[in-house]
């Protein structure tokens, strides 16, 4: 076993913190909320420059031919900083879709623009009634004229609402539940017959429904109806990059919660020296810390060759860090009493952020089921 | 003894429902069923229905409107109308400031608000906690210096819920900042909230909602007739209205309720193929959540069975046990209504759904109230004194650690 970073990787993970302690502080912050996208385009090109826009793909890419372990630092720099942008759609799932399925020609259509900055994807494979299950696909794509005609909705799709292009996932063959005869499509986020409505999520973060009635796709990644494999990566790949995001936005919550236990005097004393507040934050550290295992352990999975093993590894990395951060928030509001409950306060947007993280790619009760369904 | 409710108890438990069954506004039930708050007319018109019939100023004494109910019947009543689930009585009005003045105030403060405080004509708050001064609540600063026969009042309140929609507030403020303890130069003022001189900011809370406020005093004069109890004696008062508080603060009814709700959505979404109602794990937390629920009703009837039969009028240190496992529940519940939602618990999209669908998307909305609810109550374990110091209570005033 080996818990180092190489150099390169100490490298890429100080220009991020740089970066972001430059340019992301939480006032900051704000104003990116209130831009149209609900994020920042600037922000969007610095990440371009240092090559983070790139960093999975190729060098042949225009990329940096990083693996997941590169991607948990940028993402653990974004935890800490609450970042706004469209990295993990863009770049991670949808990006990583491309990646793992597309040709060589939309590999080189695609991955350089994503890199350079110029386009944005999605990843709009999760329907309404789906919940966290993978297969359940209802979406349709029907050959018509040599490409696709797609029907159907897509739900809570991760900002679907400023991406370029979507990466649609839609029945080919089979039945609902089938994993077999999903495939994946790409779609202009301007063709006809597309609709789609943003909102915020609960952490500020933006997302989207959308429809398609009767869209053509002139692409379709890899083999029609053999997308399955790929949808379950691409949503591994996220898990472990949330994970990160995770772990960044736990150690946030528990050092503010520490310094304000230091500061915070009641009854003459600060709050931090009333041994129930030192054990719970003794016991937030204990968390952040087997979270951070659990995050590792998806980072190093990602690229586990045997699907079933990287399947159960995510999902217990997925519930372990999701435990951990739904405790180590909790009670970084608990220790800061009224002043943690309000949206003036940092400590509530970190602890939404791990909201949103916790209900995407499956909650607990999910990936417990997953892995409950295999005990021997 | 028998945990069962007597067959009066019974009856009275069916009369309750049937009349909220009854006399609940119909737009008022069907948001509420979707997890929203009472808006403010909801609960002022509820409030008068409840008040005609009798039964808003449920702990009071006769003479002042009380329906002469038993403890036990109060209960009943409560957590009947939390689980309908219909507007909460306002408990400003009707667990703090009302016993208050029946048991401190002058006839004058009775005759003038008690009757107007039962009918929601004036909407209380509660003018306690200060920046300085949360847990630690008899560090307050905020001072009232006599002049003739009024007070002028100087300082800041902070966490005043409701302070946006309430025409008058309970305010402790320091009289005697020379007193040998604390404790024994704070006064309770009763300060109409039109008075020159306040000034009420909204705090927006983490369920993107206004209930909090921060409340400025400049200057703001209060005549000396407005204060309850005598001067520097406001601690005791405190003390009082604090032990009320914490008794009323379980919400059984409330946790029942989301329970309920987060039944109803799980009938309706599916998990592994099935509805999400049929699946082991998701029935095991409920049935958990039952569990406990059924211990504090029990708990709770136990202490306010003992607490009608005691003389010296003093809150029982174990109601300290009422507001951490209640509020642990409240907790647990909404988090359970909240996880039934799945990844409809993190859209904001009420509007969005409006004008998307042509008919109302009733599980995508009580999706987003579920997740309102889960954050929001998060301060359950912070307001009403906090539950590490409501087990500092139980350390000192029960195990005398
Ligand atoms: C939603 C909401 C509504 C409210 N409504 C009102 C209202 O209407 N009117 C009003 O007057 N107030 C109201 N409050 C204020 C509430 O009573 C205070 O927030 C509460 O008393 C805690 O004070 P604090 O927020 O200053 O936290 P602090 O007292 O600073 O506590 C911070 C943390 O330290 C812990 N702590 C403090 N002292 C000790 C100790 N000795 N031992 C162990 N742990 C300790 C606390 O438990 C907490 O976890 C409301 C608060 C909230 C969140």
């Amino acid at each position: 076993m080996d818990f180092d970073l190489s150099d390169d990787q100490r490298l890429l993970a100080d220009s991020v913190t740089r970066l972001m302690a430059d340019r992301y502080g939480f006032e900051a912050r704000k104003g990116f909320v209130k831009q149209d996208t609900g994020w920042s385009a600037e922000m969007w090109g610095r990440y371009a420059e240092l090559g983070l826009l790139g960093l999975p793909f190729a060098e042949e890419h225009g990329g940096f031919g990083g693996g997941p372990v590169d991607v948990m630092l940028v993402m653990q720099e974004f935890g800490r900083a609450l970042a706004l942008e469209p990295y993990l759609a863009t770049v991670v799932l949808g990006g990583g879709a491309v990646r793992l399925a597309g040709s060589a020609a939309q590999q080189a259509a695609i991955l350089p623009a994503i890199a350079e900055g110029g386009l944005k994807l999605a990843f709009a494979h999760s329907e309404r009634e789906a919940r966290y299950d993978l297969a359940d696909v209802q979406t349709t794509a029907k050959r018509a004229n040599g490409g696709w005609v797609l029907d159907g909705a897509k739900s809570v799709v991760l900002h679907g609402d400023s991406a370029d292009k979507l990466v649609v996932s839609a029945r080919v063959k089979g039945e609902r539940d089938d994993p077999d005869g999903i495939g994946l499509f790409l779609v202009d986020a301007g063709a006809e017959g597309l609709a789609r409505r943003g909102y915020a999520l609960r952490d500020e973060t933006r997302a989207a429904e959308i429809s398609l009635t009767n869209v053509v796709a002139a692409e379709i990644l890899g083999e029609p109806g053999a997308a399955f494999g790929t949808i379950a990566r691409v949503v591994e790949a996220g898990i472990a990059a949330m994970g990160a995001e995770a772990v960044g936005a736990m150690e946030t919550m528990q050092s503010m919660t520490l310094e304000y236990s230091r500061t915070r005097e009641q009854f003459g004393k600060p709050i931090g020296t009333n041994q129930v507040v030192q054990h719970r934050l003794s016991e937030m550290l204990m968390a952040l810390e087997q979270g951070r295992s659990m995050a590792m352990l998806a980072a190093m999975s990602v690229d586990e060759p045997d699907a079933a093993e990287r399947a159960r590894a995510i999902s217990m990395a997925k519930i372990g860090f999701g435990q951990a951060a739904r405790f180590v928030s909790q009670q970084a509001i608990q220790l800061h009493g009224g002043i943690g409950m309000t949206e003036e306060y940092a400590v509530g947007h970190y602890f939404r952020r791990a909201l949103v993280i916790e209900h995407t790619f499956g909650d607990t009760a999910y990936h417990l089921a997953r892995l409950a369904a295999e005990v021997e | 003894m028998d945990l069962r409710l007597t067959p009066e108890e019974r009856a009275f438990r069916d009369e309750v429902r049937a009349f909220i069954r009854d006399n609940l506004p119909t737009d008022t039930r069907e948001r509420m069923r979707l997890g929203y708050s009472p808006r403010k007319q909801d609960t002022v018109a509820w409030q008068r229905i409840l008040n005609k019939k009798g039964w808003a100023a449920i702990s009071w004494p006769k003479e002042w409107g009380g329906p002469g109910w038993s403890a036990v019947q109060r209960m009943i009543f409560i957590e009947e109308n939390q689980a309908a689930p219909a507007p909460e009585l306002l408990s400003f009005n009707i667990t703090m400031i009302g016993p208050v003045l029946i048991q401190f105030g002058t006839e004058a403060q009775k005759s003038r608000f008690l009757p107007r405080a039962a009918n929601l004509d004036d909407w209380w708050c509660q003018g306690f906690s200060e920046p300085g001064a949360g847990s630690d609540l008899a560090a307050l600063k905020t001072a009232a210096k006599r002049e003739g026969d009024h007070y002028i009042v100087n300082g800041s309140k902070i966490w005043t819920s409701t302070a946006h929609n309430a025409d008058w507030c309970f305010v402790l403020v320091r009289t005697n900042p020379n007193a040998a303890k604390r404790q024994e130069g704070i006064s309770f003022l009763l300060v109409d909230m039109k008075t020159p001189g306040i000034t009420v900011r909204p705090i927006v809370s983490i369920d993107g909602a206004h209930h909090l406020n921060e409340v400025f005093f400049d200057d703001v004069k209060v005549p000396v007739e407005m204060r309850v109890y005598e001067e520097n004696r406001g601690w005791d008062v405190a003390k009082f209205l604090l032990g009320n508080e914490r008794t009323g603060i379980a919400r059984l009814g409330k946790s029942r309720e989301r329970v309920a709700a987060a039944k109803e959505a799980a009938r309706s979404v599916r998990f592994n193929g099935r509805p999400l109602i049929e699946d082991a794990a998701f029935r095991q937390r409920v049935v958990q959540l039952e569990v406990d629920m059924k211990a504090l009703q029990i708990t709770q009837y136990r202490v306010v069975s003992a607490g009608a039969k005691k003389s010296d009028g003093r809150p029982d240190p174990l109601s300290s046990v009422l507001k951490v496992k209640g509020t642990e529940l409240l907790q647990a519940t909404t988090e359970l209504a909240m996880d039934t939602a799945g990844p409809l618990a993190m859209p904001i999209w009420a509007q969005e759904l409006a004008e998307m669908a042509n008919e109302p998307d009733m599980l995508a909305e009580a999706a987003e109230q579920a997740t309102g609810n889960y954050l929001f109550l998060r301060a359950a374990s912070i307001y009403g004194g906090t539950n590490e110091i409501q087990k500092n209570i139980l350390s000192k005033a029960v195990l005398r650690l």
